[in-house]
């Protein structure tokens, strides 16, 4: 090979002395540092070799003496987050539910706390968007079957909804009127509840619903059918229909009743948890300001 | 295995050496050039953090300042926000675009006289020529053995090239926060981590770039002469030998004469290879290791000039012009070849650019609305039969003060806003909000209108800063409602 050397006409520089079929290679030479860079980076990568997981073997990868796993590094950064959210927690759990939107900063870090554990442990049934669906209330309305404050929420939260194990669940239970009433009867109801819900006018049949209601549904669902909180009986009145508005749902709902659940959480989550989880659902929109300590049990009938 | 045999061929290595390179000092025009250059560009590269610029109460004062942490650029009057980033982007396009300007008109001028990395190993060069000498001086202290004047020198041209590191690095970190507060730390041991291991690195890199590596950095690191080859034409300002007038070079002219030779002008002095701080010799013709600091036409002028021959042998010539005169006519106005259709063009991209910018930073606002619908839910049924959509509405103060902004609604006329701070009794056609000075609020805000309404309407939500008449902000968004076929059954 040296042989074949020769200095090129054209630039006046020597080739390296291969040839393939005619083409030469002219040798500029590397500056030496840059030799010394590359067997610095092959330094670098044996360094690297010997510190960090890296030859593929039978079970896992060889550890490297520095011991590092991406496991690890996530571990640390999971734990580093945990332990700056601390003096959050503290204050949250130092706090009364009910005085916990006095403080902005620290209601907005409930709500986002809240927002996380939601997405956990309450979608299943409430959906992502916490719009509920058929059965499961809609929590971003303005409709409450036992209240919508901070300290409601966060008692229901805790202790759940017709809870069979606990005593200090809400509970309550419409009877099934399927053999109370006769079919007709029952549709008159159901024409009742659609009158006074704006869902059709009044007619005979809502005539003789409203005697029927007035006997068998108002103790709970108040005279004028707009509800009552302490029993979570929902408001006939408005817009909102848990299990569906049209005759063919509320003929349902009387004749075999409801009985949604809902498990309760103090077992599960930590009262912290809970009150963030309460702050969540209270920020989506139907949250209720005033504190409602006792829920008056039938509001004066307003309504012409 | 004939890669090997490279390496270890003597005759022919695969790397060789850095081949020293002692310039010898040159006064000229083009050499008062480079200090007056060298000047201007390290005093607006320190002088420029220290310089204050009155903000008010909210707002840091440094005249010039990139910070990181709040995501804000300061420039003088002008406070830039991360999304008007396009700015900086056009500042950089314009920089590229002036380059190419420069690059057709001058050829390598910015490489010769501006580039940090000429300056540097210039300032480097000068500290060198204070302590070893001048060029000869520098080749024999190179070749001496070591001993204790050898020693002494190394160790303090090696420190003061060090200290400058020092000082550059420790120059840059000021762009970066309040410069006299991080002088107090950084003199502490206060200042963060994050500012010693800048400075660090940058002494680091000064000191191997200015002082080691040198023209290294040009020929084999640096992107920009590659690029260059292609940017430069023949109407390009490049430093030329003019061999039809130097050649054939004679070192003894007299003795030549004698012997009936034909002489040129170059008397082979060498003096244009001396001077040069990339070591090449430019009589080879144009390339790559030339950045055109023109120290060699200073040298070359001198020679000339004390042989009584026109100065010039050695000149800023374009390959048109050196055709031109080598054919025995006389070169182009400079005029003429400075303004050309490709400088012309080069120069109206770059002004149309500049001035884009300028009318958009006149037209820019400082009060910015931006609204989302939250698309889960899409919407929600209300008790008394209304139908709400819940917004994400963030509203960017970029005014250094607070300000209260009146959110208002147009269109949707019976429809009615809150925010999460109200409730939907409080609920109206507009909503105040309290936004801190220099900052981004984000807030949610509820709509609510009567359930009767087309399925998807159209309306905008404005943004107008309360006391005062500047320009608000407004955005276009929809509300959604049920699908029509729910309601009748």
């Amino acid at each position: 090979m040296v042989e074949n050397k020769r200095i090129d006409e054209a630039t006046g520089t020597q080739t390296v002395g291969h040839e393939w079929d005619g083409i030469e290679e002219l040798n500029t030479p590397l500056p030496r540092w840059w030799l010394l860079t590359f067997y610095a980076c092959i330094l670098w990568a044996v360094g690297y070799v010997i510190f960090y997981p890296a030859l593929p073997m039978l079970e896992s990868a060889t550890r490297g003496v520095s011991g590092w796993t991406s496991r690890g590094q996530l571990a640390a950064e999971m734990d580093a987050e945990a332990s700056r959210k601390t003096t959050i927690t503290a204050a949250v759990a130092g706090m009364p539910v009910e005085l916990l939107a006095s403080n902005k900063k620290l209601m907005q870090s409930a709500i986002e706390g809240g927002r996380a554990a939601f997405k956990v442990h309450c979608v299943q049934c409430h959906g992502s968007g916490a719009s509920g669906s058929k059965g499961y209330p809609n929590l971003n309305d303005d409709d409450w079957l036992w209240g919508g404050d901070l300290a409601t929420l966060d008692y229901t939260i805790t202790h759940g909804v017709r809870n069979p194990d606990h005593n200090e669940t809400r509970s309550s239970q419409m009877p099934a009127f399927g053999g109370v009433l006769t079919n007709a009867e029952i549709a008159s109801v159901v024409s009742y509840v659609r009158s006074i819900s704006d869902q059709q006018k009044p007619d005979t049949a809502s005539a003789r619903g409203a005697a029927l209601f007035a006997t068998n549904c108002s103790q709970c669902h108040g005279t004028d059918g707009a509800g009552g909180r302490e029993f979570g009986a929902p408001n006939l009145t408005d817009a909102i229909w848990l299990y569906g508005g049209d005759r063919a749902a509320i003929a349902q709902t009387i004749r075999k009743s409801r009985f949604g659940v809902m498990p309760r959480w103090d077992n599960r989550l930590d009262p912290v948890t809970i009150k963030m989880l309460a702050a969540y659902v209270h920020s989506l929109g139907g949250g209720e300001a005033a504190p409602a300590a006792v829920p008056a049990t039938a509001a004066p009938d307003v309504r012409p | 295995m004939s890669g090997l045999e490279g390496l270890i061929d003597p005759g022919s290595p695969l790397y060789e050496k850095r081949k020293g390179v002692y310039p010898k000092a040159v006064d000229g025009f083009f050499r008062r050039l480079k200090w007056v250059v060298m000047a201007v560009t390290l005093a607006i590269y320190y002088v420029t953090p220290w310089l204050r610029w009155e903000r008010g109460p909210y707002s840091p004062d440094q005249a010039v300042l990139v910070d990181l942490a709040h995501r804000r650029f300061y420039m003088f009057a002008i406070e830039i926000w991360p999304h008007e980033f396009y700015y900086v982007a056009g500042l950089l396009v314009m920089a590229g675009i002036g380059l190419f300007l420069v690059t057709s008109a001058v050829g390598r001028a910015w490489c010769g006289y501006a580039c940090p990395q000429t300056v540097w190993t210039d300032v480097f060069q000068h500290v060198e020529r204070a302590i070893d000498g001048d060029r000869n001086a520098q080749v024999r202290l190179a070749n001496a053995p070591w001993g204790f004047e050898k020693i002494v020198k190394r160790v303090s041209k090696h420190g003061v090239w060090l200290v400058i590191g020092v000082l550059t690095g420790g120059a840059w970190i000021f762009y970066f926060a309040d410069a006299p507060t991080l002088m107090r730390s950084f003199l502490k041991g206060e200042a963060p981590l994050i500012a010693y291991s800048t400075v660090g690195i940058l002494t680091v890199t000064t000191y191997i770039f200015g002082g080691l590596m040198r023209e290294q950095v040009c020929i084999y690191m640096c992107p920009w002469p590659r690029i260059q080859t292609a940017m430069l034409d023949e109407k390009s300002l490049i430093v030329t030998y003019k061999d039809w007038r130097g050649e054939p070079r004679t070192h003894g002219v007299k003795k030549a004469a004698e012997d009936g030779l034909k002489t040129g002008d170059c008397i082979d002095c060498t003096q244009c290879v001396q001077v040069c701080p990339t070591g090449i010799d430019i009589r080879e013709g144009a390339q790559i290791g030339c950045i055109t600091c023109a120290l060699c036409i200073d040298a070359c002028d001198k020679v000339m000039t004390q042989l009584g021959r026109p100065r010039g042998l050695i000149d800023y010539c374009t390959l048109d012009d050196a055709a031109v005169e080598k054919a025995g006519g006389t070169a182009n106005p400079i005029l003429k070849t400075l303004l050309r259709p490709r400088t012309l063009a080069y120069l109206s991209i770059w002004a149309a650019i500049g001035f884009a910018m300028l009318f958009s930073f006149g037209q820019r606002t400082r009060l910015d609305l931006s609204v989302q619908q939250d698309r889960n839910p899409i919407y929600v049924q209300l008790s008394d039969g209304a139908i709400r959509n819940n917004y994400t509405v963030k509203v960017r103060n970029m005014e250094a003060r607070p300000r209260t902004v009146a959110l208002g609604i147009s269109g949707m006329d019976a429809a009615k806003i809150w925010t999460q701070d109200g409730t939907r009794e409080t609920a109206a056609r507009s909503v105040e909000v309290n936004v801190a000075p220099d900052s981004v609020l984000k807030v949610r805000l509820f709509v609510a209108a009567p359930r009767n309404g087309p399925e998807r309407q159209p309306f905008e939500l404005s943004a107008q800063a309360l006391g005062s008449d500047e320009k608000g902000d407004s955005d276009a968004t929809q509300f959604e409602r049920p699908e029509k076929e729910e309601e009748e059954e």
